[in-house]
């Protein structure tokens, strides 16, 4: 698309101090190159309507801050440029699937509350070797590769919100908190899966899916979720069958100590941790 | 684990319709080839072969064994539709109890309705 001279925001507002409903409010700003939605909301807040609320942070797509309902697909606002879009007329609204705060601020804690209660980090038994390491958990590149995408995800919330089932079923975790469970179960130092199994099993795991991969489309870190949660629907069939045996976390490796470095090779700097 | 327990179910219910799935078609449309199940008439759904397969306790035992799967499987999908409507968890214990006397019924009088039909067959 050829770049517009104006580009006119229709966006979504909302105040619940007003106890007046959600209303569209149509602003018109001109179109200078390069320009994302972001950059357009923040004209819009510093030039015409200075109560607008938004969330954003790094304005490079990595926080996951700015995920907003962008003519009709969750995307983040500032990885949105306005070309992209193909059109004048951009349609702004908060991302759906959550209750409002204000205007453009959805709020995520359902979403944060499922994410903790799966347990999203390392489980192990040597609590001492994590505080306090000695060395290094083995991994191998293989190892590596049965998780690496999922480590990709910036929590934004665009999956939860394209997520028909999210929509539909309170008691369902939704795609990001599964898919970061996933991501740790597949994780070869974890030893965790006995415990997130507990919440997995139930209503709140994987089991509502109807694999529509809204999620996947809608990750904007090309993250693919629905896979995970097919993945994590066969780890669990083959857990109840009795055919699933969690592997042993990861043995402690130190550095090796006969090899020698090559010459044309810089020393490394001294650890830091 | 309930849930884990049902899908599990739902799976292995699926991967049986599948198999009786093969089973009918090759009855139907390979036998031809097979020349195993249709011994009274070269047609599959003539009376005279009909008959000879209720005879059959395989026969018999299989449809058994399908009804239960997908009453199974069928039920249980509608249960997940349901409970995707937003119900409160009353309303999800009415519809567990409903739905699972509902199939435990029609399993019974589908699975006696098998037998008889057996039964019946060996009469004529």
């Amino acid at each position: 698309m050829t770049a517009p001279d104006n580009v006119t925001f229709r966006i979504r507002r909302y105040d619940p101090a007003s106890q007046q409903p959600p209303a569209w409010e149509d602003v018109t700003i001109p179109y200078t190159h390069g320009m994302t939605v972001l950059d357009g909301l923040r004209v819009i807040k510093e030039t015409r309507s200075a109560t607008l609320a938004w969330r954003s942070s790094c304005r490079m797509g990595v926080c996951g801050s700015c995920g907003m309902f962008i003519n009709g697909h969750p995307r983040l606002a500032c990885n949105t440029q306005i070309t992209e879009l193909g059109t004048s007329l951009v349609t702004v609204a908060p991302l759906p699937n959550f209750d409002i705060i204000r205007d453009l601020v959805p709020d995520l804690r359902p979403m944060f509350d499922a994410h903790a209660a799966l347990m999203p980090h390392i489980i192990r038994t040597d609590v001492e070797e994590m505080h306090e390491p000695t060395g290094e958990y083995f991994q191998t590149p293989h190892e590596l590769e049965q998780f690496l995408q999922f480590t990709y995800c910036i929590k934004c919330g665009c999956c939860m919100a394209a997520c028909p089932t999210v929509a539909t079923d309170p008691a369902y975790s939704g795609p990001m908190p599964l898919a970061q469970s996933h991501r740790y179960n597949a994780d070869s130092r974890d030893g965790g899966f006995g415990a997130r199994k507990k919440v997995l099993a139930t209503e709140k795991g994987p089991w509502k899916c109807h694999y529509a991969g809204e999620c996947s489309q809608a990750c904007p870190k090309g993250v693919d979720p629905a896979r995970a949660i097919q993945l994590m629907k066969r780890q669990l069939v083959f857990d109840y069958l009795k055919l699933y045996k969690q592997p042993c976390p990861s043995k402690v490796t130190q550095k090796p100590t006969e090899v020698r470095r090559r010459p044309d090779v810089p020393e490394a700097p001294a650890a830091t941790i | 684990m309930r849930d884990q327990r049902l899908w599990t179910w739902h799976v292995m219910a699926g991967l049986v319709i599948l198999v009786f799935l093969g089973l009918h078609m090759t009855i139907m449309h390979l036998d031809a080839i097979v020349g195993i199940f249709n011994p009274a008439d070269p047609h599959p759904i003539a009376w005279a072969n009909v008959v000879a397969r209720a005879r059959m306790g395989f026969f018999t035992v299989s449809y058994i064994v399908l009804l239960g799967a997908a009453l199974f499987h069928g039920l249980y999908g509608l249960r997940n539709i349901l409970f995707e409507l937003g119900p409160g968890r009353g309303v999800k214990s009415v519809l567990n109890v409903a739905l699972t006397v509902g199939g435990v019924g029609l399993f019974v009088f589908g699975a006696w309705a098998a037998w008889a039909a057996g039964v019946l067959a060996r009469t004529l």
